[in-house]
């Protein structure tokens, strides 16, 4: 596929993952008191679920790049969630920074299997 | 209109329905960063991909370097527009929720961690997740330390002429 083509997909499907990613954190945020990073938790098991439905099933290159290189790759974020695990550890949290950083990683990998999984049935 | 009376719980009864979009109120601009950003951030990732492609079931070094270079430079961003910088209110929305989040991602990190399941390569699967996960915390932290190293006597003047 053309470089250029795929490039407008990538951004066609960024600028839809990631201001879904605020909303969602926004939201998520403002609905219950405690400090645990429940929107990046959401964005990123929903997002390897995604990424994992569009890859296992036999979707095109265009597809691959706005829904999967664009959306899914804007929508999740590793930065934000290793720097919300710093910031529990730092506030004297180290179990809940611990949860968290295990929780998300076998949050992702089991939706990722599961997107897999549900893909190749198509 | 009845007053709630005090102390029965009728004040959580009585109380009106909370807005759910309340807050979003006033984010049109922060959203407008976000998805900018989040678009160079994408074009950064996906533009290194093709550089260093991933043969499939390989190591997947190219989003190892993307996540852990992006967490690096939150630490760094997160320093400059909280303690270093009194900031554009849109420069956090825009570097670190969106430049750097659409450049770092999560999906990429499990969807091949599985595909090295699926290859047979269970030891290399738990190894990416594992080394991935402590370099880009470790990354994180680094760059909040180390940017409040180098710029601790900026950051010290700073507090002392509030």
């Amino acid at each position: 596929m053309n470089p250029g083509l795929t490039a407008l997909l990538v951004v066609a499907g960024a600028v839809v993952g990631a201001p879904a990613r605020y909303l969602t954190d926004r939201l998520v945020q403002s609905r219950h008191a405690t400090g645990f990073p429940w929107g990046t938790f959401a964005v990123n098991a929903v997002g390897s679920f995604i990424l994992g439905l569009t890859l296992g099933s036999t979707a095109s290159p265009a597809v691959i790049a706005l829904v999967g290189t664009g959306f899914c790759g804007a929508l999740t974020t590793y930065s934000t969630f290793a720097y919300e695990t710093v910031q529990l550890t730092a506030g004297g949290g180290r179990l809940f920074a611990v949860l968290n950083a295990v929780g998300s990683v076998l949050a992702g990998l089991g939706a990722a299997g599961l997107g897999l999984a549900l893909g190749s049935l198509t | 209109m009845t007053a709630p009376l005090p102390g029965t719980g009728e004040e959580e009864v009585f109380a009106p329905p909370a807005n759910p979009l309340e807050p979003l109120r006033g984010q049109a601009r922060a959203f407008g960063a976000v998805a900018v950003g989040g678009a160079i951030g994408a074009i950064g990732r996906w533009a290194v991909g093709l550089a260093i492609p991933t043969p499939p079931g390989s190591f997947p070094w190219a989003t190892f370097g993307i996540n852990v270079l992006g967490c690096f430079l939150i630490g760094v961003v997160v320093v400059a527009v909280t303690e270093l910088t009194d900031p554009h209110p849109l420069a956090r929305p825009f570097l670190a929720t969106g430049i750097l989040g659409g450049f770092t991602t999560f999906s990429t990190y499990s969807v091949d961690a599985q595909h090295l399941v699926a290859a047979h390569r269970i030891g290399s699967a738990f190894g990416y997740l594992g080394l991935t996960l402590v370099a880009a915390v470790i990354a994180a932290w680094a760059g909040l330390e180390v940017t409040r190293l180098v710029y601790r006597r900026r950051i010290a003047a700073r507090r002392t002429a509030r």
